[in-house]
């Protein structure tokens, strides 16, 4: 099932998602991964505002490598998510509803997800070449001395990713291997 | 006696790390569309396609196909006749990834010290194997490592009773351990035998054959054919989403041991398994 959304999300835009679905993402996103995240933590510790609107967010973890002359961004693919998962309920508590990442998220993640009818998708790992091609601008909006670690803001177009975690807490790496195995199991016989 | 200028050394390094990451090379992706014909569930099917269609734009555009553009293990053969000049091999080759890195726009990755994390800001140093050989030829190879597979990679020093099938466990224990998280479909290199360092070279070198080849003792190249298709009945499937194709390939190399030990390694690499190489 092909879905087109708009950021920022909201609840009711994202409450019918299913793990699975293949979701066309326009709009911006921020991109922050380890030592932003943990930046922001240390923000919200002195009640200090964080960078940039967090109410129906997507952050979408990326490093990306360096911008080629002429271009807008260099290759930017998902890094992996779990490294983020000691930050995340913070974020989902103050409005965060969305994640693209790639990997396994742990159970408070999924806790707060559900809690919050958020979502998680992932971008195809190491997909870095098609991605980029799907971001029309960017523009560093904190933490420009980190390099490919600063908080960037992305305008995406049709950026695509799938659907792992929804907003019931549904894991697609549970329940697409199990359908999957469920029907090869029922084709071998 | 035969000189080589580090100078022809660095710039060989040069333009390897940046082809490494801009093509990836043939055998990966004609397996990539060989395991894209074979896969019946859907969702499958469109994520390789949609990594394979990555390899082309990033063949044609000339931009790095992953964004971690890794730490550069390099594997160096020197012919015992060969004398470099003009400076330290090691310096020779670090400039060559140095220079690479930064006219080829490829990611800084490196911190100078694991606990006191600095980024070298050039992505030196690479990790460098030398071996010896006979003859006045210098070969080099660079394999750019990203650590989202390297991560799930592991070590165990099995007890000689758990045996062939303490060997079996262990790989497809790892591969299910490291699922989504090492960007399948996987490349998976299994070193066994040797000392607790030497397992895991010997992993890592498996990593660098051709997806093609088999190892040629026959009870290894069996295991290898046996071991692909048990990861692959795990229905971990492209990028854990589900499906047949979970792993491209399983590599074993295997060294001789101690009669108290079976050391096993298992070094986990993604779909981009970027390694190039030319001889000087």
């Amino acid at each position: 099932m092909d879905i087109k959304l708009n950021t920022p999300l909201t609840k009711e835009s994202i409450k019918n998602l299913k793990p699975g679905d293949n979701v066309y993402l326009t709009g911006t996103i921020y991109a922050a991964r380890d030592a932003a995240h943990k930046k922001m933590m240390e923000l919200l510790d002195k009640n200090e505002e964080l960078p940039f609107d967090i109410k129906g967010a997507v952050i979408y973890y990326v490093g990306p490598s360096p911008t080629k002359e002429g271009e807008v961004i260099g290759s930017a693919g998902p890094t992996t998510s779990l490294r983020m998962d000691a930050y995340t309920p913070r974020l989902l508590d103050l409005g965060l509803l969305g994640m693209i990442g790639k990997g396994r998220r742990n159970d408070e993640v999924k806790a707060k997800i559900r809690e919050h009818g958020a979502v998680y998708f992932a971008a195809i790992g190491g997909a870095g070449a098609l991605i980029k091609k799907t971001i029309l601008s960017q523009e560093t909006v904190a933490y420009e001395e980190l390099g490919p670690e600063a908080i960037r803001k992305l305008v995406v177009k049709d950026f695509p990713v799938t659907v792992i975690i929804d907003a019931k807490g549904d894991d697609l790496y549970e329940i697409g291997r199990e359908e999957y195995l469920n029907w090869k199991h029922a084709e071998d016989k | 006696m035969r000189n080589i200028d580090s100078k022809e050394v660095t710039l060989a390094v040069k333009a390897l790390v940046m082809d490494a990451n801009y093509f990836l090379p043939e055998d990966v992706l004609s397996a990539l569309k060989e395991n894209k014909k074979k896969e019946k569930w859907l969702l499958a099917t469109n994520t390789l396609g949609m990594i394979i269609e990555n390899a082309q734009i990033a063949e044609r555009d000339m931009v790095p196909m992953c964004q971690d553009t890794g730490m550069v293990v390099v594997f160096v053969e020197i012919g015992q006749e060969v004398h470099v000049e003009n400076g330290l091999l090691e310096d020779a080759i670090n400039q060559g990834i140095r220079e690479g890195y930064e006219e080829g726009y490829l990611r800084k990755s490196v911190v100078s010290d694991p606990l006191n994390r600095k980024n070298t800001g050039d992505n030196t140093p690479g990790v460098i194997h030398y071996t010896l050989v006979a003859g006045d030829q210098l070969k080099i190879m660079v394999a750019p490592k990203g650590f989202g597979s390297e991560n799930m990679s592991r070590l165990k020093m099995l007890k000689p009773s758990e045996g062939l099938q303490g060997v079996k466990d262990f790989i497809l224990e790892t591969v299910e351990l490291a699922g989504p998280n090492a960007c399948p479909p996987m490349v998976v290199g299994v070193g066994i035998g040797g000392t607790f360092d030497k397992c895991t070279l010997l992993a890592k070198q498996a990593l660098m054959r051709k997806l093609d080849q088999y190892n040629e003792n026959p009870f290894y190249r069996d295991l290898e054919i046996e071991m692909l298709d048990k990861i692959n009945s795990l229905g971990i499937g492209p990028q854990g989403f589900g499906g047949q194709t979970t792993a491209l390939k399983v590599s074993i190399e295997y060294f001789p041991t101690h009669i108290a030990g079976l050391p096993i390694a298992v070094n986990i690499n993604c779909h981009a398994t970027r390694h190039k190489e030319v001889v000087l």
